[in-house]
């Protein structure tokens, strides 16, 4: 018993000690270099996500350091796995802020991630830029908190509007998946500016989430038969659904918002000129998209995602918040970031009162052989 | 008017692909009195075989369910001989649980080579609509239920006039005495087995091409709704488990048209509930006591 004691407090002795070395490694250097911490799933189901957005985020701050930094201070990139689970979450990003002491966070990259870490964010009054979160409650009651892309309401609006004002549409049909909050908000807030907008919504159909056959629900559409269908969802959902109303012959124009974003790959016939909402397309005309993709190319060799493309401009703006700061404290930042103004790959980022993009461009993109094509912007 | 009547098609539809499955589950309890519970799995299997057919060798149609049903069946009865003979005189929930886990472990296996993103199934048959009247069906749908229809007819005549058909027949009725008229019990079990994953095999590939994907998880709800539909038709009788799979299909979609999406699987489920409350036999059993 005495012997298990004694190796005990040894252990403990000597993790003690690993953790105040590594303090003392990493808070001797930090002066010629600014850390910034990122947190994201970089393994997992949800990989995918955090992998882009760190891939663009790296870019950046390639692309920052080899311009000469910030103020001649190079910027390092310190990315930690959340593996999608909120606990991980949270360890890493102790770990940012105790052992790596950053001055800012950019993340997370999921909605349920960051809100498991946003109420030691807001008490340790950390400048928080989350690229891609987008459940509302992230920047409610959080000062320091912002995030660089449009919520899910706002995109649902921009489709009423397209749908208005470019497609003409008069009458519209909704789809939507119950228990799915993602898609429920969408459609919510496209059935709200569609009908302000003088246009009149026919019918409104439903699925559960674990549902392949829409046959039923197709069938009452054709009938109602809308100029616009609008089906907010993800590839997975919004692909058979597609194929099926091929296959029935229903002839009006479907519509959806970012969960979209891939349907090109395998859907392509039956998604022949439906158009959907996004945060950037790639065959933008604008200039600063171009070089993106190309950079991006040249270090991943993979066209870059809509995630990818919100942590680059994640970077650019808390970069831009840092350099007008003039320092590293936590209040500069926060103070910087609500006046920040940047022209970024995925549109004009300027942040409201609640630390949400204000009049942020969004993009509408088009179905055409199998290609993403940009349509339009629209900003609401 | 002919709004319901193309519902009517559409529960037609998926209605037909239950039955194919539900008369699995019907022939195996008939025959061992055991829930195959794996046999969504081998519907599930019998998609992927269908898919990489189709894909990766570019086989004609009728290769394409041929193979997938012959290597199901093969693998079906590889299964009962694995896990399920052992087990032949053990109690019937060390048999039960076995086909929990031969389902676990088939889902996994499949999430294991096949990944877990859903893979889009060619289309296999030329698309069509024919005009019926005033409504519309499509050359899917009418495949569908026009293969199915025919499996069922071929099925019951095998069961009902040939000499193995016969035999499942008295093995299922008294498998004891079956032994002393000198029918081979394995051998016949082995048989429902084929038949019964071929079956579903079928239904699986019908179910992937109607609704248009492949994932590992895809044989649950169907195999949860088929035995649903087996239970219904009364468990053990195969033009129970055909007459059930058409009644929770059509109830399916009869929901999601006229009440509600969100409820159709609650009420189908209920249907299970009630059914066991009420006739625990099924609409086509005899209310026959158990012997003690």
């Amino acid at each position: 018993m005495k012997k298990r004691i004694f190796s005990l407090s040894l252990v403990a002795m000597l993790v003690l000690s690993v953790f105040t070395l590594a303090g003392c490694s990493s808070s001797s250097s930090s002066d010629e270099v600014i850390k910034i911490g990122f947190i994201g799933p970089l393994s997992g189901d949800a990989a995918i996500y955090g992998t882009s957005a760190s891939e663009g985020a790296q870019l950046a701050v390639d692309e920052i350091n080899e311009a000469g930094g910030i103020d001649g201070k190079t910027i390092e990139l310190i990315a930690y796995d959340s593996k999608a689970d909120q606990t991980e979450a949270i360890n890493a990003y102790n770990r940012l802020r105790d052992q790596d002491e950053v001055v800012a966070v950019i993340g997370g990259t999921l909605s349920g991630e960051t809100l498991a870490m946003k109420d030691l964010m807001v008490a340790d009054n950390m400048p928080v830029l989350s690229p891609t979160a987008t459940a509302v409650d992230v920047t409610v009651d959080a000062p320091n908190i912002f995030r660089a892309c449009f919520l899910d309401d706002y995109q649902g609006k921009a489709a009423a509007n397209f749908a208005t004002n470019d497609l003409g549409a008069k009458t519209a049909a909704l789809l939507v998946g119950t228990g799915n909050p993602y898609s429920e908000g969408v459609s919510a807030a496209f059935e709200e500016v569609f009908t302000a907008n003088g246009g009149t919504i026919v019918g409104s159909e439903s699925y559960g989430t674990t549902d392949k056959d829409f046959s039923a629900q197709l069938t009452k559409i054709k009938e109602l038969n809308p100029e616009i269908v609008f089906v907010p969802d993800y590839v997975q959902t919004v692909g058979p659904i597609l194929q099926k109303a091929a296959e029935m012959g229903i002839t009006a124009t479907f519509m959806g918002a970012d969960g979209w974003d891939g349907i090109q790959e395998e859907y392509a016939d039956a998604a022949q000129d439906n158009y959907f909402t996004n945060h950037y397309a790639a065959d933008s005309p604008s200039e600063l998209v171009q070089s993106f993709i190309t950079a991006y190319q040249d270090e991943y060799t993979t066209v870059p995602n809509s995630f990818a493309a919100l942590g680059y401009d994640a970077v650019y703006v808390m970069t831009k918040a840092i350099t007008a700061a003039g320092s590293t404290e936590a209040d500069a930042i926060i103070t910087a970031l609500t006046e920040t103004e940047n022209q970024g790959v995925t549109g004009t980022l300027k942040f409201d009162e609640n630390g949400d993009p204000k009049d942020k461009e969004v993009t509408i993109i088009k179905i055409d052989q199998g290609q993403l094509k940009f349509e339009t912007q629209v900003v609401n | 008017m002919n709004l319901f009547l193309q519902q009517l098609i559409n529960g037609l539809n998926v209605g037909s692909i239950y039955a194919l499955i539900a008369i699995g589950y019907t022939m195996v309890y008939g025959i061992i009195k055991l829930i195959n519970f794996a046999h969504g799995e081998i519907m599930m299997f019998g998609a992927y075989f269908a898919f990489i057919a189709a894909t990766s060798y570019n086989m004609p149609v009728w290769a394409i369910f041929l193979t997938s049903m012959i290597i199901m069946a093969i693998l079906g009865v590889a299964i009962e001989f694995i896990a399920y003979r052992p087990l032949r005189n053990a109690p019937r929930l060390s048999a039960l649980i076995t086909a929990i886990g031969v389902s676990i472990f088939l889902q996994n296996l499949a999430l294991l080579i096949f990944k877990a993103d859903p893979k889009v199934m060619p289309k296999l048959f030329p698309e069509k609509i024919f005009y019926l009247g005033g409504i519309e069906i499509s050359s899917t749908t009418l495949i569908t239920v026009g293969l199915a229809i025919v499996f069922m007819i071929l099925l019951d005549l095998y069961i009902r006039k040939t000499k193995q058909g016969r035999a499942m027949r008295a093995v299922s009725e008294d498998k004891d005495a079956a032994i002393l008229m000198g029918i081979n019990v394995n051998r016949t079990i082995s048989l429902t087995f084929a038949l019964g994953s071929a079956l579903g095999a079928l239904g699986g590939v019908l179910y992937s091409v109607a609704y248009i994907q492949v994932f590992p998880t895809m044989g649950v709800m169907p195999g949860l709704k088929a035995f649903i539909a087996a239970v219904l038709g009364g468990i053990g009788i195969v033009p129970g488990a055909m007459l059930g799979g058409f009644i929770i299909g059509m109830v399916e979609t009869m929901t999601k048209a006229y009440i509600s999406t969100t409820w159709a699987d609650a009420i189908v489920f209920a249907i299970l509930i009630i059914v066991l409350l009420f006739k625990p036999t099924g609409i086509l059993g005899k209310n026959t006591r158990e012997k003690v």
